[in-house]
Parts: structure tokens; sequence; C-alpha cells
């Protein structure tokens, strides 16, 4: 994946160019600076060299109008581009409503992937060009951090909770994935490839074109609802069960109150930290007091965890899909 | 002979068990030298090793831990010391016009302290050395690095004192042991510049001890503190550790722009533009300083909104730089300038830190961040400032009070040649890591993909030509020391109390109290 000598990267995703308009504004900007500071400094010292003749107008005492123009103009000059990068970011945040997931688990020395449909890569993403998609990511062990260039996109990926990122390829092509968070010994051979490819050529991956670094599975909900049954939570938390458990249906999304009296929403993180720490968030108040008797399903991978979530995720009411 | 404070007493026992701040000075310069070369022998296999994209000529574990003790070297037991602990050391009771520091023993104790912390460290080093990046990113280092972590934490926890208390004898003697006359804005922006950076070693260092210490429980006991696995939270150390690392990069370059301040003015002929600008900024910078430690954290997972307040916030904390760069500049108009060592370094210094601070600007940006954080971009930036900047200031003032300090002149020729060959150097080192950043090549890797090769060549043949820079300085002021011409009391024609004594100056500075009447 040898991309060639070039000065500037590759830009592949709908968030680059505009990373890049930024980087060449601020350059533009630093530019004239720079070149105002050096033009002048370099007069003064030609012009008023040691022996040379010119003549020394005083600048006087320190003018503060002086002082304040050139903090001032520069600064603010400055916080417009601090205002359009935060603009960006806020982009870069925000994931759009019709990205589809890919689970990421970031492991001393790998990354691997797992498409909603259950096709599993090891230090190579396959995805379709100009779709939306959202990496839901963990790490087994230490802190890594996600990165591919030709994206401008880079995201930490921590131990014990989901960070998320996401991104639209624009051109089909094959760019670089790195690990920029330091990992350990072999923290320069974590990186891969991401391969962006056409509608059709990505269809035709999903359907034939596996290589040996790719596995098929159930896809992420069925897995989950595999795991709910053998792990055990259908004991307490299925329909019919005898202890006394909260229901599980149609949990995700909606707002929980904590015996601290504080009310969360729940997300991916929420379900993640209650299965690994069940009693960080302790639900319930008054009569809705539950026995604290549920186990710690930390020996769980982290993919199985992810499963669980994606499960526990797709649970609507009367929904067959659901718990 | 005239007595003086080199000759006064030869004995190993009147150096080692001396209170006398100038020979403490000299105590940290030898030291910090010492450690300069370790950090710099670590670097120069790096470039080496990074020419090849293959990454063959040093193991992997081997490399890992090369950029880590050349980090932990460099930052704790070269820069941070560097100009407070042997420049200020020095200078700071002559310039006020006292006789000594305030706290004579405790400024030799805290020299012992930090040879004891440099001991810990080296130790570590034999011991098979530590390979978790100077900034010890945990679980990581609590949890899953398997090198002398503790040892080297140590190290730098220990040295932490000697910061500490080197800060605290600054402060006290700047407060205290002003001459007669001597008020606040008479003092000499170096003083200010030294000034405000003890604050940041007083008030900063005990974070870093703290964290150093929470580390050390969570890998020798277990007790989960920023490990997930046992309930901790693992971005609660980088809050903590940027706390105290953020404000050390100023410890890192506030007092070469005191030293900076000092030179243009001398070689300008003038006044220092703005003094009370200039002055007010550095203390600006030490305050502000304590509240961007956020911008190091970005991408970590940290909430969107605190990444907005410290993208703003780090724009802020470049107003004052800002301010003093201008300042210098007007310094010049209207000078009588003589480009000579001192004037170059300090012109080197404005230009790299200048490109230095600008390329912060594009980190503080959050979106260009987002991109470039932990890529070679940022190793660039930060060089550009900490060896561009501190290290070019650095070397300014040694060669500046160079004659007071020693007695002698050094030779002014190899002097410039020496400062040229770091400028040319400096650059072709660093800008083409901009380039290699921007790129997306990560930091801390032992290979690299093969179509980085070019630029990462064109670095280590810079950083030959930087050698040189470092290297010649050490050749011919080591000459200057017994070929040198003998100095005068005032070889430049400079202001301020150092120059009104005799170079090298007695024991106890002057022989009479000083009375100040004039401005700097």
């Amino acid at each position: 994946m040898n991309l060639g000598f070039r000065l500037f990267p590759i830009s592949a995703s709908t968030l680059s160019w505009k990373v890049d308009l930024l980087t060449f504004c601020l350059f533009g900007l630093c530019l004239i600076v720079l070149i105002g500071v050096a033009v002048a400094m370099l007069y003064s010292i030609v012009y008023f060299r040691v022996g040379s003749k010119a003549v020394r107008h005083k600048l006087g005492p320190q003018k503060y109008t002086l002082e304040i123009t050139w903090s001032l103009i520069p600064l603010f000059l400055f916080l417009g581009l601090f205002v359009w990068g935060s603009w960006v970011y806020y982009q870069m945040h925000e994931v759009p409503s019709n990205a589809s997931d890919i689970y990421v688990v970031g492991k001393q020395w790998m990354w691997k992937f797992e498409h909603p449909n259950g096709v599993r890569e090891l230090n190579e993403l396959h995805v379709p060009v100009g779709e939306p998609i959202r990496l839901v990511m963990t790490s087994q062990d230490v802190i890594h951090s996600i990165f591919v260039p030709e994206f401008r996109m880079k995201q930490d990926v921590l131990p014990g909770r989901y960070t998320y990122t996401w991104f639209q390829a624009t051109r089909p092509g094959v760019y670089h994935l790195f690990c920029t968070q330091y990992c350990g010994l072999d923290h320069a051979k974590m990186s891969g490839k991401v391969v962006v490819l056409s509608k059709e050529d990505y269809e035709q991956w999903l359907s034939t074109g596996l290589d040996h670094a790719t596995l098929r599975g159930a896809d992420k909900v069925s897995r989950g609802r595999e795991l709910y049954q053998t792990v055990g939570c259908i004991a307490c938390h299925g329909e019919n069960s005898p202890v006394r458990a909260p229901r599980l249906t149609s949990l995700y999304g909606s707002a929980v109150q904590l015996r601290n009296g504080e009310t969360v929403t729940v997300d991916e993180n929420y379900l993640h930290e209650k299965l690994i720490k069940p009693y960080a968030k302790d639900v319930g108040l008054g009569d809705k007091e539950y026995e604290a008797i549920m186990p710690s399903f930390a020996h769980l991978s982290e993919e199985d965890l992810m499963s669980l979530v994606a499960y526990l995720k797709a649970g609507a009411p009367g929904s067959d899909k659901g718990p | 002979m005239e007595k003086n404070y080199l000759n006064d007493g030869v004995t190993l026992k009147s150096w080692l068990l001396t209170t006398d701040h100038k020979r403490i000075a000299i105590l940290y310069l030898i030291s910090i030298t010492l450690f300069f070369f370790v950090g710099g022998a670590a670097a120069t296999i790096i470039r080496l090793h990074l020419m090849n994209p293959a990454g063959t000529l040093v193991e992997t574990d081997t490399y890992n831990k090369l950029f880590t003790i050349h980090g932990v070297v460099m930052v704790w037991f070269f820069l941070i010391p560097s100009i407070p602990a042997v420049l200020g050391n020095f200078l700071i009771p002559i310039m006020i016009g006292a006789r000594d520091m305030a706290l004579p023993k405790i400024n030799l104790a805290s020299w012992y302290i930090y040879i004891i912390g440099g001991v810990f460290t080296l130790c570590a080093v034999l011991w098979g050395g530590v390979d978790t990046g100077w900034t010890f990113y945990t679980p990581y280092s609590s949890m899953f690095s398997n090198s002398s972590v503790i040892l080297t934490a140590m190290g730098v926890f220990i040295t932490g004192f000697s910061s500490i208390l080197t800060g605290l004898n600054i402060i006290v003697t700047v407060h205290k042991l002003r001459a007669p006359g001597m008020t606040w804005f008479k003092l000499p922006l170096f003083i200010w510049s030294n000034y405000s950076t003890a604050i940041i070693l007083v008030l900063a260092t005990p974070v870093l001890a703290a964290t150093l210490m929470l580390l050390a429980l969570e890998r020798v006991f277990k007790i989960g503190i920023f490990d997930p696995a046992l309930g901790g939270d693992p971005l609660l150390f980088q809050h903590l550790f940027w706390f105290y690392s953020h404000p050390a990069v100023y410890i890192m370059i506030l007092p070469g722009m005191g030293v900076i301040s000092e030179v243009v003015s001398c070689y300008s002929r003038k006044p220092v533009y703005g003094y009370k600008f200039v002055a007010f900024s550095s203390l600006a910078i030490a305050i502000i300083g304590f509240f961007v430690w956020g911008h190091h954290m970005f991408v970590s997972g940290q909430s969107m909104y605190a990444g907005f307040v410290f993208s703003f916030l780090s724009f802020i904390v470049a107003v004052p730089s800002a301010i003093k760069v201008f300042n210098w500049t007007a310094t010049l108009h209207g000078g009588r300038i003589s480009l000579s060592t001192p004037m170059l370094y300090a012109l080197c210094f404005v230009g790299l830190f200048a490109i230095g601070g600008f390329t912060g600007l594009f980190l503080a940006v959050i979106a260009v961040d987002v991109h470039v954080h932990d890529t070679y971009f940022v190793i660039a930036h930060f060089h550009y400032i900490m060896v561009g900047g501190m290290v070019s200031a650095y070397l300014g003032g040694i060669h500046h009070w160079w004659p007071k300090i020693t007695g002698r002149m050094y030779p002014e020729g190899w002097g410039k040649f020496a400062a040229i060959s770091l400028f040319f150097g400096f650059n072709l080192t660093f800008f083409p890591q901009f380039i290699l950043g921007y790129l997306g090549m990560p930091r801390r890797y032992h290979s690299y993909p093969a179509e980085f090769q070019v630029l990462n060549v064109m670095s280590t043949l810079g950083a030959s030509i930087l050698a040189v820079g470092y290297l010649l300085p050490i050749g011919y002021l080591l000459w200057s020391l017994k070929y040198g011409e003998k100095a005068p009391s005032n070889p430049w024609r400079a202001s301020g109390l150092e120059w009104e004594t005799t170079s090298p100056p007695p024991k106890h500075n002057f022989d009479k109290t000083p009375i100040v009447i004039y401005e700097p």
C-alpha cells in the first residue's frame, strides 16, 4: 500500500477538505504575521546596524495604544479561526442519524472490526463509499487511538467505556489505518488499511470476496440474543422469571432513576458499565427497589459485551428482535 | 591574584559543600550538560534508526526505551533546570544586588536532590530501561509495562522536590533581597521571567508528585485509580499529568524569554520596548498556563464542550507570547545593532519560537488538532519551542554571561559559526516533521510506511548539522577557560548590576551593597 511520495495527504472524506481549508487559512494568516515580524526585524538589523548613519527617531516610552492594537487585532483574527475550528469539530462529533454502526475493539496490537451483519475483519476495514459510518469503539487493555489520515479522523479508544467517531468516505481507494496512542511494544505494528469500495464492489465483497482475514459470524443482534440466553440474563430479566429484576424491553434511550436520585438516559456506555460494574450507577427508588444480586460480566470479551449491548439497544416493545 | 568565587577555595569539598549561589550554578551547569548528552545520545540513535522505514537498527523494545529516556532526561533533567538553576542561580542575586540567594543551604540541598533523582533515573536505564514514553499514560504504565516504571517515576518524583526548592528560593530572594532602590519595576526582565517560572515550579510540581505517587500505588498495590479493570479512570491520569505538564512547558520557555529580553536590549543598545508589558506578560503566561491543560486531550474522549473551552483559552495564552515578540521587534527599531554571538542566538530564538508558537495555534484549533494530534506535527511543534526556543536562549545566555561566569572571553568567530549551524541544522531537522505529521506519520513508531522515508532522511541529515551546533560550543568554551582572553568587568558595555562587579565576581558579589537609581 505504498501511496508514493507526496507533501500533502489525500483527501477522502466529507470532513477532510473542511480541515484542510482551516489549515490553509491558518497557514496564510500565520505566514502574514510571521513575514511582518521578519521584515521588521531584518529591516532594523540592517538599517540600524552599529555604525550605520541612520537617523534614530526615538519610539519614546511605550505607547499603550500601540501595544493594545498589535495584541488585539491578531487575537480577533485568530479567534475567528477558533470559532470556525470548533464548528468543524462539532460536525466531527455529531453523527448523522442514518449512519450504520461498525464495532471496533482495539487490543495490543490489533484492530478488530465487526460489521452489523456479522462480518469480522482484522486490521482491515472495508466500507462503501458515500455512506456515513459510525465507529463504536472500546479497548480490551490499554488506550489506543484510531487514525485514518486521509479522512482527517482520529479518536482515542479507551478501556472500560465506548468512544465514537464517524466518517463518510468520498472516494474509493486504500488508505492508512494507524494507532496513534502509544500502547506498548508493537504500537507501530498496530496499523492496517481502510479499503473504500464503490457500492457494487462493496456488495460483492460482502457476499463473495471475503479473504482469510475475514470471518462471517451471526449478526450482532442475533449473537446478542444468543448470549442473553446462554450467559443467563434471561433467568432474572426474562418475562416469567421468579426473580425480581427490572424488565429490559425498550430500555435503550429511556430515562432511569438512580438510587442517589439522579436520572440518566440509557445509552451504550450506560449498558456497558452496567454489565461490568452493576452497582456503579445503581437503579431503583422506593417501590422499585431491587435486591443487589446481579453479577458482573467483566469476564466476557469486549466483542460479546458489544453484542449484548447491540441486542439490548435493538429491543423495542413487542419487537421480536428485543428482549 | 585577585580573589574571586572561583579561586577562593580549590578543594573538592569547597565545591561540594559550597553555599555560594555561583558555585552551585556551576555544579548545575556541569550536571545538566552531562544529562543533555545522555538525552542527546538517545536522540541520535532514534534519528539514525528512522532513516530506514523498516526499522532495523535497534529492536522495537530498545527503540521504545530510547524515546522514553530521551523525553524523561531532556524534560526533567535538562530543560526544567537549565536556565533557572544555572543562569538564574548565578545571576538573580547579582542582578538584584544581593550577596547570595535567600536560602543558600536549601539551594545546595536542591542540587543534591536533583542528583539523587538523576541517579534513580539513570539506574532505571541501566536496570533495563523504561518504555512508557515520558508521559507515563495509564493504564499502560501502571498495569501493562514490564519495565522499570517505578524507578523512573521515583527519579522524577525526587527531582520534583529540587524544582520546588529552587522555585521557593527564587521567590524569597526576589521578594526579600533586592538592593536599596531596586524597586519591582527596575528589576531586569530576566528576573521577572524567572520569578514567574518560580511561581509555576512551586504550584505545579506538587501535582506531578501526587500523580506519580498514585501511579506507583496502582502499579505496586493494584489499587484501582486509573485502570478501568480495577474500577479506575484512565482519563483522570491525563488530567492530572497535563495539569502539571502544561505549566511545565512554560517552566521550559519563560526563563528563555527572560534571557532574550536581556540580550536583545544589550546588543541593540536600548532598553526593551514596553518594559511593563513584557514583565506582566510573563506573569500572565504563568497564570493562564494553568488553565489550558485540556488541549492535550481533544481526542482523548473528554467532553466536546470542555474541548471548546480549552481551545479558547489556548488562544488567550498565546497573546502574552505574541506581545513579547512584538516588543522585541520594536526594541530593535532605532537601536545600534551588533550581530554578536548571543544576539544571533536571540534572533534564532525569535524565529524558531515564532514558528513553534504559530504551529501551536494550529494545534489549538480543535478540528486541525484532531488530524495532527500524536503525529510528527506535534513533535516538530514542541521541539521548535523547547529546542529551537529554549536551548537557543540557554546557549545565547551562556555565551552572553560567559565572561562574567568564567572571567574569559569565548572566540567570537566560532560562536557565530555554531549559532548559524544550529539555526540551519534545526530547521532542516524539524521542518520536514511538520509535513510528515500532516501526512499522518504517528509519533513513537519503530517502523513506518516507506513513503515517509524521504522526509525522515532529510530530518536525520539536519540533525547531524544540529549536532555540530551543539558540540562546537563544548569545545571552544572549554578551550576558552584556559586560552580565552581575560574578560573585563563589562565587555559588552551592557547595563545591569551584574556588569558592575568584576569578572568573575568576588565571593560575595559586591564589595559594597549597590544602590540602584536608574531603570534598566
